[in-house]
């Protein structure tokens, strides 16, 4: 397939956005328990309106995908049979219940969730939704694509749980960015759950990179034309120039460069993001941390690019050679 | 209820692309707009097209046949691409089957392209919207061409007459005892889409010559004993035709 940047720039910014939620109101919950101190109704405000900033980033980026992008509100009507008219509905409540968390925390003040009776049990209800509806739209975003069952590499549940795997690896990373500035002492707290989140979604995207290479295809060219015989060349593709067929389905890029992305992917948005968490986890920088994050962004830049390069559509069978 | 198809003949196919021009012709001066043309006369054309044939050859040289082959939207019975709209644009018709993209609810997101393992939906970059064949629906319905002419343009088209149009749910219809007598099938069966289109395959009448075919059996000579002659010598009608 061929990468689009705004479906890349929606999928990472909206996953991290996600995952930032996912560290907030886990720190919140645990607070409530008492396992953690607690903290400022201004932390979670802050950090939930920033984890809005980068939902809005992954929407806006979303509409360049849209050949007719003002009538964009029309894909939330198919919601009983689409995934991606789900997750056009998902996105937007995800987005509305983030907003009020936010705000019902800067309601509340600088007093702690946990001595305040009613209000802050809002708080926690509006958090416990939003951890619905976020996983729900990590769901929606995989089965996009898990959905299509003829593009074996992304019919597999490897897909959706990658999908939420590197979302929240991603989230938490930024977390304990934004902890180091706002509450020093939780970026050492959120830098171990980015570590385990890193060390888990590498061990599942290296698993879904091993089931793709052992990937047997079900179509073939025998079985798209209904002929019988090993060797059938693709003379033309009815055109003499390219066709919406030819650039939609093909990455266009050098099978080294294809697989130069795998492997940058699997140091920037792992290796080298774990050794830094490992390295500087005590330091409580707030530049080392961005600096890991970012790497870390840019990793799964290059990972979305190959989730999408690395699909063959059976269409290519009949786009072989131009002539 | 009606599911209408096309069948394609492989076997008489000459890949002339009457189909597809007149497709073209047909469908670019229809009530939904145009269909786009860029560089048509350049170095690199492009456009959308709801119809092309492909070649392809078989077999490795000099033992080898070419293949035209004729690709359009297959209006399967188990359309992959429908359920995927987020808009409801993309549509089969209940009354006769026909899978259709509304252009006015399209938002050109091509996740219904990506969902068709057959690759028939074009966009159209200048509507911005996915295209594809609609089996000439404008047309086949439309009560003042005479009854004949009320068919896809590709079938009016064809020269050789590769291309029939009708009704597979109707077990008598002419296409449905073509499919039945000519080993119509189906593309790429393995994903269950259900393709209403069947293609014939392509037929080789082969002739063989048995030995006692070349041996005259009531050859009188036998019943003599006089020796036979070698099949290569003159035979006795070429002796007795002096």
């Amino acid at each position: 397939m061929h990468p689009a940047f705004s479906v890349i720039f929606l999928t990472t910014l909206i996953g991290a956005g996600q995952g930032l939620f996912l560290a907030l109101f886990l720190v919140e919950s645990l607070s409530i328990v008492e396992v953690l101190p607690v903290q400022s109704a201004s932390f979670y405000a802050n950090g939930s309106l920033f984890a809005l900033v980068l939902l809005v980033g992954g929407l806006v980026a979303s509409f360049f995908h849209l050949g007719r992008p003002e009538r964009a509100w029309r894909s939330a009507t198919m919601w009983r049979t689409s995934w991606l008219s789900r997750e056009v509905i998902m996105l937007p409540a995800f987005m509305i219940v983030l907003f009020l968390y936010a705000m019902n925390h800067y309601s509340l003040g600088d007093v702690s969730s946990a001595s305040v009776g009613g209000e802050a049990q809002v708080t926690v209800l509006l958090g416990i939704t939003g951890v619905i509806l976020c996983f729900a739209l990590f769901i929606c975003t995989g089965m996009i694509y898990a959905c299509l069952k003829f593009l074996q590499e992304w019919h597999t549940p490897f897909t959706p749980i990658n999908y939420i795997l590197l979302g929240t690896m991603s989230g938490f990373t930024l977390a304990a960015v934004y902890a180091s500035v706002s509450s020093p002492e939780l970026a050492k707290f959120y830098a171990g759950w980015a570590l385990m989140l890193t060390i888990t979604a590498f061990v599942f995207r290296l698993a879904s990179l091993v089931r793709n290479k052992h990937l047997k295809y079900k179509s073939n060219l025998k079985t798209a034309l209904g002929v019988r015989h090993n060797k059938i060349t693709q003379k033309t593709t009815g055109g003499m120039g390219g066709s919406f067929n030819t650039r939609e389905f093909f990455h266009g890029k050098p099978p080294e460069f294809f697989q130069a992305v795998k492997w940058f992917f699997l140091i920037a948005a792992f290796a080298i993001p774990f050794l830094m968490l490992v390295a500087f986890s005590s330091s409580e920088s707030f530049i080392l941390f961005s600096i890991a994050f970012l790497v870390q962004y840019v990793g799964l830049l290059a990972e979305r690019w190959f989730f999408f390069a690395q699909s063959n559509h059976p269409q290519n069978l009949y786009y072989q050679s131009i002539s | 209820m009606t599911q209408l198809a096309l069948v394609i003949d492989l076997n008489i196919c000459v890949g002339c692309s009457a189909c597809v021009t007149s497709c073209k012709q047909w469908n670019t001066s229809g009530l939904a707009g145009p269909l786009v043309d860029e560089n048509p006369y350049g170095a690199d054309p492009t456009g959308t097209f709801f119809n092309r044939v492909q070649t392809y050859e078989i077999g490795e040289y000099p033992k080898t046949e070419t293949l035209h082959f004729p690709k359009s939207c297959l209006h399967c019975e188990e359309p992959p691409c429908v359920p995927v709209c987020p808009t409801g644009a993309s549509h089969k018709r209940e009354s006769d089957g026909i899978v259709l993209v509304d252009y006015d609810k399209c938002i050109g997101c091509k996740y219904c392209s990506w969902a068709c393992p057959y690759g028939v939906r074009e966009f159209d970059e200048h509507q911005k919207v996915m295209k594809k064949c609609t089996l000439c629906v404008d047309r086949i319905y439309d009560e003042e061409l005479p009854e004949a002419e009320r068919k896809p343009a590709c079938v009016m088209a064809c020269p050789t007459g590769a291309r029939l149009f009708g009704d597979v749910h109707d077990s008598e219809s002419d296409i449905s005892v073509t499919i039945r007598e000519a080993g119509g099938y189906q593309l790429m069966p393995e994903w269950g889409t259900q393709p209403s289109n069947h293609y014939l395959p392509r037929r080789k009448n082969h002739s063989h010559i048995h030995e006692d075919e070349l041996i005259r059996v009531d050859n009188p000579l036998k019943k003599e004993g006089i020796p036979q002659p070698n099949r290569d010598d003159p035979s006795l009608e070429d002796a007795s035709s002096w």
